[in-house]
């Protein structure tokens, strides 16, 4: 069991903010349970800590501006 | 591997009206984004699906998807979709409706599509105020709260549109606020399956009249506030009507389905058409 789950590789996701359609609310930056998201000095959601990202979707079924898009990356597969 | 749940929204969107007009914060993106959703769960044909929608913010989300839509009148867009629903009963028809287009401008027509059980899904986006206006109260504003024509609080005792509907005869209600976004597509779902009148009333937020005028904090603030002041329907069950006080119930409110008003009238038809009136 735990030798299974340390040969597991985490999976990665990339995390897109359309700057054009975001108007810098924040309900990303607090829907987001690890953090990935902050706001930027120019008042827009910025992605900060990708890594730790686990595709949960919640920003991108938060943002009411339809600014953020997760996808999963092709080579995890 | 795809992401579990994973949609692609952009399909459904006119990527060309976009940024749309709503404030920052304004919780009518999450709600349509869940319609949008639910859409897709279900399957419907962008050639074949009706967006009907009145006048007001949320009356704005008909411009920005990419299916066959029409901006009408104040309230009347009840009025339109019971004609669309009627000339052509194959196409599915969808209403999005704010609070005050749907139960003061529209009520009538509201309580009527819901008494026929037109194969409508309608969505109420209740944000609690008239935000396009600049604020001020509405028939779903709560009592004791502030709004730009109510600078002491609303003395009016608000509307349980769920309640209003099930009592007029719509054969799905359901409620759900824009914090439970997922249930609310799941709902938004099965009110696209049902064949009937279909209600959704999704509480969202105003940030900016309703939120600012009351002091509720930022957009994520009222958005757990109005998570935190829901109760589910099983839980409400158990609850005396003291401690539901302030509180909504949300959930799948009712789920009854009974004849629909086009297929009715197709029967009407054929009998006129045998020819065995007087």
């Amino acid at each position: 069991m735990t030798a299974l789950a340390t040969e597991r590789k985490p999976r990665l996701f990339t995390v897109e903010v359309n700057t054009t359609y975001c108007k810098g609310c924040e309900i990303c930056v607090q829907v987001c349970p690890k953090n990935v998201l902050a706001m930027n000095d120019r008042l827009k959601a910025n992605v900060v800590n990708l890594k730790d990202c686990t595709g949960c979707l919640n920003c991108e079924i938060y943002c009411p501006d339809f600014a953020i898009n997760v996808e999963e990356v092709e080579a995890n597969a | 591997m795809a992401i579990a749940g994973k949609i692609p929204t952009r399909k459904y969107l006119r990527q060309d009206r976009l940024p749309h007009i709503w404030c920052p914060g304004c919780g009518h993106g999450i709600v349509m984004q869940a319609l949008v959703r639910a859409i897709h769960n279900v399957g419907l044909s962008q050639d074949k699906t009706v967006i009907v929608s009145g006048i007001g913010c949320s009356s704005r989300a008909s411009g920005y998807m990419d299916f066959d839509t029409i901006h009408t009148t104040h309230g009347r867009a009840l009025a339109f979709a019971t004609g669309i629903k009627m000339a052509n009963p194959e196409l599915n028809v969808i209403v999005m409706t704010g609070d005050g287009d749907a139960s003061a401008i529209g009520g009538n027509h509201l309580i009527h599509a819901a008494r026929r059980n037109i194969g409508i899904t309608c969505i109420c986006l209740n944000n609690n105020i008239y935000g396009m206006t600049s604020g001020q109260f509405s028939p779903t504003t709560p009592e004791c709260a502030l709004a730009t024509t109510a600078p002491y609080g609303v003395i009016d005792p608000s509307f349980d549109l769920c309640k209003l509907v099930q009592a007029a005869g719509a054969s799905y209600v359901a409620r759900g606020t824009a914090m439970q976004a997922r249930m609310l597509e799941k709902y938004i779902t099965n009110a696209l399956k049902n064949d009937g009148f279909s209600f959704i009333e999704a509480i969202d937020q105003c940030p900016t009249y309703f939120g600012r005028k009351n002091k509720l904090g930022d957009a994520y603030a009222m958005m757990k506030r109005q998570q935190e002041t829901s109760v589910s329907v099983s839980k409400a069950a158990a609850m005396t009507p003291a401690e539901l006080e302030g509180k909504q119930v949300v959930g799948e409110l009712w789920n009854s389905p009974r004849p629909e008003y086009a297929k009715s009238y197709d029967q009407v038809i054929a009998k006129a058409q045998q020819g065995g009136g007087r």
